[in-house]
């Protein structure tokens, strides 16, 4: 299994996995941040947005992330000022820039995003800007992948851990996950041709029967991280149990800002009304981010659900699973396979 | 969202907009500013791994050389096959 949704996309839109020998599958974990935000939170942040004193800003994908009623870009069109900004220091930029508007800054990532929005907090902290905010989803790798290994249902023999991810946090805590669960786990980079090594990688060890955790990616990764960017987000955040859509909650999977920040939680500085959240009855996004299904086994895949008409997250998401299918996948002729588009001629 | 850019540090300003270490990092022709507050020992000239404006890691060299030695060694027996074709 590879956690991360970038790898997932390389994975699909190269062929890789009818590349490979038919002893070999490939399945997808829940390595896409913004498939995994619980509905509650997209309507929390609708709430927030629809408020005509805030700048709402957000990564472009998570704009389209269907709510129980609205996404992001449905309050847009009713008028809300949503933006899309490339760095969360463009949102705290917005605020000093309107000192009269409340802006706020919907934090969705897992622990390559971290230090970005750790530094957008501190910043905004020193500087006394007491216009900015930040609406937290933070999501963190390794609990997720204990959640999966120890599934009764779980068929995955080996990880191919999120490279960047690991770049900022390193990969000593994945050690005592390959050792209980007695799976290799290799640190692998986003190009073709890493993921073919760190595959590779895996499964030598499976064949000599070791479980140890292996770095393809060394050229960007070192085993204790990045010191500094760790330390940031340590001094801001702090490790809080989490929902994942589609899988549950999960304990000591998320991060949150700590009290000394609390006044840059936006959870705290708006009191908005939730109803029941409410999630697709068709949409089984929980399965495949879990590797358990594949997105065309989905009855509504590509036809009720599409990138423009999602269901659920994993459609809508650059890094999901199901758009990636949706955008690079193509029928074989028996109508039940999907392949990538790279080998579709064959 | 996890995907990191690889870039070329051009110039380095110590104490530039809002306090931070930035720097001007050039991803093949196109080049924005980059925050290298968690990288302090990146120098002009090395490449970073560039996320959401922050730099987060200084590409070691020596390992990139190896996947790009790789990549030339595939290109290489592309080269083989298609002169051995008739």
């Amino acid at each position: 299994m590879e956690v991360c949704g970038g790898q997932t996309h390389t994975i699909v839109k190269t062929g890789l996995q009818e590349l490979l020998p038919e002893s070999v599958t490939l399945v997808h974990g829940p390595g896409c941040p913004v498939c995994v935000t619980p509905v509650a939170m997209i309507d929390r942040a609708v709430a927030i947005a629809l408020r005509p004193e805030v700048i709402f800003c957000s990564f472009g994908d998570m704009l389209r992330v269907p709510g129980s009623t609205q996404s992001l870009f449905d309050a847009k069109a009713l008028g809300a000022d949503v933006r899309i900004v490339y760095s969360p220091l463009d949102a705290l930029n917005l605020a000093r820039a309107n000192p009269k508007r409340e802006v706020v800054f919907f934090a969705v990532g897992f622990e390559t995003t971290a230090p970005a929005n750790a530094m957008a907090v501190w910043e905004a902290n020193r500087q006394g800007v007491s216009n900015f905010s930040m609406l937290v989803s933070h999501v963190l790798v390794p609990p997720a992948m204990e959640t999966i290994l120890s599934s009764s249902d779980c068929r995955v023999q080996a990880f191919l851990a999120a490279g960047h991810v690991c770049m900022v946090m390193g990969f000593e805590e994945y050690v005592p996950i390959s050792r209980e669960y007695h799976v290799p786990i290799v640190v692998t980079g986003f190009e073709p041709l890493d993921l073919l090594e760190g595959i590779k990688m895996a499964i030598a060890q499976l064949e000599s029967g070791r479980a140890e955790v292996e770095n393809q990616y060394a050229r960007a990764v070192r085993r204790s991280g990045n010191y500094s960017a760790q330390e940031r987000i340590s001094d801001v955040f702090e490790v809080t149990r989490r929902t994942w859509r589609g899988i549950g909650e999960i304990p000591a999977s998320g991060l949150r800002l700590r009290e000394t920040y609390s006044r840059f939680d936006a959870e705290f500085r708006f009191t908005v009304e939730i109803n029941h959240a409410e999630e697709s009855r068709e949409c089984i996004s929980g399965l495949v981010l879990q590797g358990i299904r594949k997105p065309y086994a989905c009855p509504a895949f590509g036809t009720r659900c599409t990138p423009d008409t999602p269901l659920g997250a994993p459609m809508v998401s650059s890094e999901g699973a199901c758009a990636a299918y949706f955008h690079y996948g193509r029928r074989k002729e028996d109508g039940d396979t999907v392949v990538s588009i790279a080998t579709a001629g064959d | 969202m996890c995907l990191a850019v690889p870039g070329k540090i051009i110039s380095i300003i110590e104490d530039g907009h809002l306090g931070l270490r930035r720097g001007r990092v050039d991803f093949s022709g196109i080049r924005k500013d980059v925050c290298l507050d968690y990288t302090p020992e990146a120098r002009v000239g090395d490449y970073v791994l560039v996320h959401v404006g922050f730099a987060l890691s200084v590409v070691d060299e020596q390992e990139a050389y190896r996947v790009f030695e790789a990549l030339r060694e595939l290109d290489q027996l592309d080269e083989l096959k298609e002169s051995a074709t008739p």
